[in-house]
């Protein structure tokens, strides 16, 4: 074991399931693509078929018009591919619509994760352990520093600078896909009832988030508010570039909080700014890196993205296989 | 330490300087004694736990962590303190409440060598991760949070309401946890008492000229001479009493220099540039070396017969503080110079000398003379307000400095390092290197230097990209590039050094303009470079 695997291939610009022709999360424009969610380094226009889930699908028609050869399917649903390679989508608990795919061919199993998280979100479902030959990891926060706290305790930090500081208003940074909704889902389970304000670049999203199905509670929109003081003692959602341009000084006096994985470590959180770190992310920690490789138990790691070297010398260190793979144009700033 | 763990995060997260400053008055406000002399101390970077280095720190955590996933994670962290803080395994349940500064201060000051890991540890236990991250800052000492001692001092001061100037001025007489300090600032006490004792005051200093012009009418012009800026002390009376050389940053280097501190016998404060004697540059006679001379002598905790013989030093005077029991330092600086032109003929002429006048009718004419200049000692032009008193740090429109213009050589980007603090996460330290001869006929770079600043934060995560993007090779937390960026380094000089293999190095190497345009191929050969050394 391994058998060969010949017929998955990393390639710099993405993994190669090389009997069926299909490319899965392409950095390029290929003819046929197996896309896992809909971030934009693993989602990019210009494929002649998209394979995702439904809202994946939709995701991607927003951001790039992609109605034209969207395949779609859904959780727990197996798709038969050209050259007997079976394709079967399950949740990765990363965002709306995140997928991890499982391939079959020739009695061989491999699982490409995409990005996931093992922590519970209420925007999506959660990850399904499923055995396998060669698991196909990320590792974005491959390093023992990386363990994220409980979300209500990131939650509730916010909250008491909200109580503490009525005068001002707290400007969040998030992503604008995935990042931002959770953290509005996980305010309103908490029990924040007041209107949240959205930077202009992520409404349409958030819009999505709703019509399938996620409860975001009352949402406005800045350039929509009767003045600066209305906004004082509100939170403000807004993607990360915006924290610190012109947009943002238009705001009555904000605390520059970012929900962030990387706001774990003291200096990364001051290079960006921010005044309220907040340990947010939606990828796995360090943690959930190690317990999905025992979970799932594969014969043989492959590793996509990240801090590969920590995760390859843990696989060395409790005697697991595993191997690095150079895929390029995989981003890993803002999470 | 709660109290003090919780000043340090805020301080880490809060960005105006005014803010900051608050942070550090309102703790120093409402924290008992002797707490907050002790987070005085720590801020100011005033304590010193021999027996807890980094390495006690490393140590320590290797027994735990693997020592590859410690390397690891300490190169993207950047920090030793904070690596240690995120990894350290919690107990179960602490152990102990959480000790007091005072209590952790005394613990880690009792600590041996033999002692440090076990005690260590046990206080560890006892801490969250903010409490474990203040008490490693706090027992390495290296706080690098963003404040200097200069601007704890101002918090002090602001605290309560006395003078910033006043607080520097005992500043030096003084230790931690500074009871008589407090005593007098917060509860109305008399000053400390720091008479003849040899103190070191904070030096007065300039800002650059930039594209500003100035009347020669109200401004005098001396040499920028290059090598280090001293001060020297004589506490007590003439031919006894007690002699000290500080450094810039007030580090008493009398022992690197004793025929320095044993040729200045006179009670005063004098303020000058320390050199090395060279023959061939810095004047006619009583010339000076350059700085790579000097460096022989830098850094030595004690000095040979030889050393003294074969890099003798002497001290420049640029200006003088106080003299014979008198405060000079209000006196406008035309008249401490008539008074430094008297007290240099009391001087052994072996180890002082002045910083002569460079005399000019106009403007233009100083920029001629300047933009003539290019001796390996001298590093530009000072511009000082005649009427000037001589007051600390840098205040706008007395001083100025204007350095003469960089050397500027076409480089290749070889390897990358990630940088530590701030910018951790980052490859942020740069080496590169010139051809050894024609690029097009197989010739290959050789390191000529590195350097880490230049650039802006935009650039940085540029160049952070092209490097993550264009490595051929990884040593640890080095990264070899493809060698296909171009980086226009600007430099003071050029000298002859073992460091790299081209048998070059550059003084004050920084990234002048990255040349995303220009081709490899077209960098500067490593003769260039040599055509400029003068050693």
């Amino acid at each position: 074991m391994p058998a060969n695997f010949a017929w998955i291939r990393p390639e710099p610009w993405g993994i190669h399931v090389v009997p069926a022709d299909h490319w899965i999360d392409p950095s390029r424009p290929v003819d046929q693509a197996l896309v896992t969610h809909g971030h934009a380094d693993h989602a990019r226009g210009g494929h002649g078929t998209t394979v995702a889930t439904p809202e994946t699908l939709a995701i991607m028609d927003l951001r790039y018009q992609t109605r034209e050869g969207a395949t779609p399917v859904h959780y727990g649903e197996t798709i038969r591919l050209p050259g007997g390679v079976d394709a079967t989508y399950l949740p990765a608990g990363h965002v709306l619509g995140s997928a991890q795919i499982l391939l079959e061919h020739a009695g061989e199993k491999v699982i490409v994760t995409g990005d996931y998280k093992r922590r519970d979100d209420p925007t999506c479902p959660p990850f399904q352990v499923m055995p396998c030959d060669v698991l196909v990891t990320e590792a974005t926060f491959g390093l023992p520093i990386f363990c994220h706290p409980p979300i209500e305790d990131e939650i509730g930090k916010l909250r008491t600078a909200l109580r503490d500081n009525p005068d001002r208003c707290i400007l969040v940074g998030a992503y604008a896909l995935g990042k931002a909704q959770r953290v509005i889902a996980e305010l309103r389970r908490a029990g924040h009832r007041d209107p949240i304000y959205l930077h202009g670049a992520m409404e349409k999203m958030c819009r999505l988030y709703e019509e399938h199905g996620i409860d975001l509670g009352e949402l406005r929109l800045v350039a929509e508010a009767a003045n600066k003081d209305a906004l004082r003692g509100h939170i403000i959602v807004c993607p990360p570039s915006a924290l610190n341009d012109r947009w943002a000084r238009r705001l009555p006096d904000p605390i520059t909080a970012m929900a962030s994985g990387w706001m774990r470590v003291r200096q990364r959180a001051r290079l960006k700014n921010v005044e309220l770190p907040l340990i947010i992310s939606d990828h796995a920690d360090w943690g959930e890196l190690t317990r999905t490789v025992e979970e799932v138990n594969p014969a043989e790691t492959w590793i996509t993205h990240g801090r590969e070297d920590a995760l390859l010398r843990w696989h060395q260190l409790h005697q697991r296989r595993a191997r690095a793979l150079a895929l390029v144009g995989y981003e890993e700033e803002d999470d | 330490m709660e109290e003090f763990a919780a000043l340090i995060d805020a301080l880490v997260y809060t960005r105006g300087r005014n803010d900051k400053l608050r942070l550090i008055a309102e703790y120093l406000r409402e924290t008992p004694d002797p707490d907050r002399g002790w987070a005085l101390a720590a801020l100011t970077d005033s304590l010193d736990f021999p027996a807890v280095k980094s390495s006690t720190i490393r140590n320590l955590l290797k027994e735990r962590v693997d020592p590859v996933l410690w390397t690891l994670c300490r190169d993207f962290v950047g920090d030793t303190a904070e690596t240690a803080s995120l990894l350290w395994p919690a107990p179960p349940a602490p152990s102990a409440p959480p000790p007091t500064l005072t209590e952790a201060v005394n613990q880690l000051s009792a600590m041996t060598r033999a002692t440090a890991l076990t005690e260590l540890t046990r206080l560890l236990d006892r801490l969250d991760p903010s409490g474990r991250y203040a008490l490693l800052k706090l027992a390495t000492g290296e706080m690098r949070i963003g404040i200097s001692a200069r601007l704890a001092k101002i918090g002090f001061a602001q605290a309560f309401g006395v003078d910033i100037e006043e607080v520097e001025e005992y500043w030096h007489g003084l230790r931690p946890p500074f009871a008589e300090l407090f005593a007098w600032a917060a509860e109305g006490a008399p000053p400390p008492d720091t008479g003849g004792l040899p103190l070191f005051r904070p030096f007065m200093l300039a800002h650059p000229l930039d594209d500003l012009r100035v009347d020669l009418a109200d401004y005098a012009a001396e040499w920028k001479w290059d090598g280090i800026r001293v001060q020297l002390v004589h506490a007590g009376p003439s031919d006894a009493g007690e002699t000290r050389v500080f450094s810039r940053s007030g580090d008493d280097i009398s022992a690197t220099f004793p025929e320095l501190a044993e040729a200045f016998r006179i009670p005063g404060i004098l303020d000058g540039e320390l050199l090395v004697r060279g023959s061939h540059q810095g004047g006619e006679d009583g010339g000076a070396a350059s700085f790579n001379a000097l460096q022989q002598r830098l850094g030595r905790k004690t000095v040979s017969r030889a050393m003294l013989r074969d890099y003798p030093a002497f001290v420049r005077l640029y200006d003088v503080l106080h003299w014979r029991g008198d405060d000079k330092r209000d006196r406008p600086w035309s008249e401490r110079r008539a008074l430094l032109e008297r007290i240099v003929t009391e001087l052994p002429s072996s180890h002082f000398d002045l910083s002569a006048i460079v005399e000019a009718a106009h403007f233009d004419d100083l920029a001629a003379i300047r933009a003539a200049t290019r001796d390996d000692a001298i590093e530009g032009l000072m511009l000082k307000r005649r009427d000037s008193p001589y007051v600390a740090g840098r205040r706008t429109g007395l001083w100025y400095k204007w350095k003469r213009d960089p050397l500027l050589i076409d480089c290749v980007l070889m390897y990358a390092q990630r940088g530590s603090g701030r910018r951790a996460t980052f490859y942020s330290d740069y080496t590169f290197g010139c051809w050894d001869g024609d690029p097009d006929d197989g010739a290959e770079l050789l390191p000529v230097g590195k350097a880490y600043s230049g650039f802006t934060d935009e650039e940085l995560v540029r160049l952070d990209r092209h490097i993550r993007q264009n490595t051929v090779n990884r040593f640890g937390p080095v990264r070899e590039t493809n060698k296909s960026l171009v980086l226009e380094v600007a430099f003071d000089s050029a000298h002859l050094s073992k460091r790299h293999k081209s048998g070059l190095s550059m003084r004050f190497p920084r990234i002048h303009r990255i040349r995303w345009d220009k081709p490899a191929h077209e960098a500067d050969r490593v003769e260039a470079l040599r055509a400029l050394v003068k050693d």
